[in-house]
């Protein structure tokens, strides 16, 4: 119904995404390592990977607007 | 439980999903035009989205907390709620109701019963929902604050005049004001679209827990080894009193102790209660009638999308135990392992009860433990467990310890377990910052989601089943549209009113769940009757519903479970029956409301006279409505196929758990 939803979907997970990833890079200490993982930059990006894959969506689906 | 340091980056998150849903439910705002769009979102919304909202709207923050709780009660038996007690019932929706709900055009659930029977047994479903749907808000948001108060470390203390703000009321009133804005704004597409945000959040943001948790205990077959030892001696664990003790397999295994009997799963259920009560009467009764799930399969963009709805919905929910129960049975596992250090948390006890257990603990004499354990037991107002306490004793005989150090030793002595808290305190035990503040945001969004989703519904029934069908009715869309508004606030409002009285009275809320129970358990029968005979008439249903309503009541009041005693859990009117549990109790008053309903509706429709001749019921009744021929579709979006395979699945499900 006019906006579509993958787009405020795409960008959060986006956004979230890269700031875990970014804390998990710039790791000093154990601050995001959890049971030796470094969780917070592999889910960072796992994260991310979801977020583009949504708004690729998004962008697809604004090429293609559905039949009233 | 300890507040939770929270560093720069949770708070980034939380204020980030803060922005995203009112940034929703502002770009959503300009395409609110009708009353349409506003309350039903003029059925536009793609199947995707209408299935991932459908299962968001009922799985709520209490269901995330819930099921954890259960998961370390009762062991993988807990997923009987998912797989006996839900997809059979969404698929029976898709396949077999969507079509009446649907094509009857029928804006609200209640809307399709006074087009089925009459305007009485609209009234009743209406203004039953309406109540319990504003309360089932209230609670949400209630605790929703109550987490916020006791896990954030900012107290609020704000004065405006004679009126105090504390941290409770602060969170609150700021929670609900968010919800507000963007409900308001963006209507029943807002609520849909922030559910599906939630989902996603939900699934990315305790998967990584469940697998820390997983990785943690060792793995799924170290986890059920161990789970094999609570079952045999639970008391260990606090699970049970001293002296019970079930086969090795209650917590790992699904069937089998059920089918055993109540006295040999820690449900304490029988599979009748368990496959009638819950699977079938309980189950049906709330995903085929209640309108806060049936509404966001309303909104589809057309048949075969809201036939889809369930089914799409259906899937995330048969995996969900995964996600949500298997984090109590780790936590139980963990537990029994004793180099893990880890415990459920125990009650909160107030600081005074401590002062005064401390107290007893240093005046304690280590020549008389029994008189001791007794003196400190009632200082802290829960079970506590002898063995440690007795240390701790011995270690204060020994050498003076610290206060902070005989308080520890008293939280480690609680012989009771909150599993409400089992949940946070596995984020807590395994989330890095960041994470942390992932999986909260998700917890939040979900008991926000749960009180939009809730007032939404409200004001569909409120606006168009009360105020348009007996207040105002034949007035402008543009009057509806603006009452819809007017009624969002209203329905903000009653859910904060309902907070303040949940908070109050924790036992007047038990009462009111039971009252919700009592309406939704003879339900069901009042639609099957309806949907596939068209002999019902709207005295019989009427009656039928009335009477289940009594029957249930009139059960509760006769019956308790063991070891309760005669008053809101039952039994008042005298102890007729007594259920190993509370659980089978419920089961059972279930099925008996049912059969009630059922008998009642069928016999007075029969003594009474139609008042619908079969053209008025064409589309609202199974036998009179041409069927939906499905061929031309490919066999992904045929309900019937579809509904098939996922049944299959979960028999799988099952068979793979037995």
């Amino acid at each position: 119904m006019g906006l579509d939803i993958r787009w405020p979907i795409g960008l959060m997970f986006t956004i979230i995404g890269a700031l875990l990833a970014i804390d998990g890079a710039l790791v000093k200490s154990d601050h995001a390592i959890s049971l030796g993982i470094n969780i917070n930059l592999i889910w960072g990006i796992v994260l991310l990977i979801f977020g583009v894959f949504m708004l690729m969506g998004a962008v697809k689906g604004g090429k293609n607007p559905p039949a009233a | 439980m300890q507040p939770i340091q929270l560093q720069w980056i949770d708070y980034t998150i939380l204020l980030a999903y803060v922005a995203f849903v009112i940034g929703i439910g502002w770009a959503l705002s300009r395409y609110m035009k009708t009353s349409s769009d506003f309350l039903t979102s003029a059925r536009s919304i793609p199947t995707w989205v209408t299935g991932l909202a459908f299962i968001s709207a009922n799985l709520g923050a209490l269901e995330l907390v819930g099921m954890a709780a259960s998961g370390a009660k009762y062991g993988i038996s807990t997923a009987h709620f998912y797989w006996v007690g839900a997809i059979p019932a969404m698929i029976f929706l898709a396949v077999f109701m969507m079509p009446f709900y649907y094509g009857s055009k029928a804006r609200s659930v209640p809307e399709y019963l006074k087009m089925r029977f009459d305007e009485r047994v609209r009234a009743l479903n209406s203004i039953a929902f309406a109540v319990m749907t504003v309360f089932a808000s209230g609670i949400s948001i209630n605790a929703l604050a109550k987490l916020l108060t006791n896990l954030l470390p900012w107290q609020f203390n704000l004065n405006f005049g004679p009126v105090h703000l504390g941290s409770y009321d602060s969170y609150l009133w700021i929670c609900s004001g968010v919800v507000l804005i963007y409900v308001l704004k963006g209507g029943l597409t807002s609520a849909i679209y922030t559910e599906v945000l939630q989902f996603f959040m939900i699934v990315l943001g305790f998967a990584p827990v469940v697998y820390l948790g997983m990785k943690d205990v060792g793995g799924w077959h170290a986890m059920n080894h161990s789970l094999q030892a609570v079952a045999v001696d639970p008391s260990a664990l606090y699970l049970k009193d001293a002296g019970i003790s079930y086969a090795s397999n209650a917590w790992t295994s699904a069937w089998t102790p059920v089918l055993a009997g109540p006295a040999h799963n820690p449900m304490g259920v029988d599979w009748f209660a368990m496959i009638f009560g819950l699977g079938f009467v309980l189950s049906f009764g709330y995903w085929c009638t209640n309108f806060l799930v049936v509404q966001r399969a309303m909104a589809a963009k057309n048949m075969t999308a809201a036939r889809n709805t369930p089914l799409v919905a259906a899937v995330p929910k048969m995996f969900f135990p995964f996600l949500v129960i298997v984090p109590g049975m780790i936590a139980a596992a963990l537990m029994s392992m004793p180099d893990k250090h880890y415990r459920i948390p125990p009650p909160i006890v107030a600081q005074a009860n401590y002062d005064a257990a401390i107290a007893a603990v240093k005046s304690a004499n280590p020549a008389d433990l029994a008189a001791a354990t007794t003196a400190i037991h009632t200082a802290l107002g829960t079970k506590v467990d002898d063995k440690r306490l007795a240390s701790l004793i011995m270690a204060e005989a020994g050498g003076k310890l610290s206060d902070t150090e005989i308080k520890q030793g008293l939280y480690n002595s609680i012989a009771e377990n909150d599993y409400d808290s089992v949940i946070l305190s596995l984020v807590k035990k395994y989330c890095p910052a960041g994470l942390l503040g992932l999986a909260l945001t998700a917890l939040l969004a979900s008991f926000m989601s749960g009180m939009a989703g809730n007032v939404t519904a409200f004001n569909t029934v409120f606006t168009y089943d009360l105020y348009q069908a007996y207040f105002a009715p034949g007035k402008s869309d543009r009057h509806y549209f603006i009452t819809g508004k007017v009624i969002t606030v209203l329905g903000i409002i009653l859910s904060i009113a309902c907070a303040y009285f949940a908070k109050q009275y924790n036992n007047a809320m038990d009462i009111i769940q039971l009252v919700f129970g009592f309406v939704n358990a003879p339900l069901f029968a009042t639609f099957l009757l309806g949907m596939f005979w068209k002999r019902t008439t709207g005295t019989g249903a009427f009656i039928g519903l009335f009477c289940g309503i009594g029957s249930s009541a009139l059960f509760h009041a006769l019956t308790i479970a063991q070891g309760n005693v005669p008053g809101v859990k039952g039994g008042y009117l005298g102890v007729h029956q007594t259920f190993p549990s509370e659980m089978a109790q419920n089961f059972w008053l279930a099925a008996f409301a049912f059969i009630v309903c059922f008998t009642f509706t069928l016999v007075i429709s029969l003594a009474t006279a139609r008042t619908k001749t079969d053209a008025e019921l064409k589309g609202l009744v199974y036998s009179l409505t041409p069927k939906i021929v499905d061929n031309n579709q490919p066999w992904f979006r045929r309900p019937a196929v579809v509904g098939v395979i996922l049944l299959v699945v979960c028999i799988i499900l099952n068979v793979i758990f037995w």
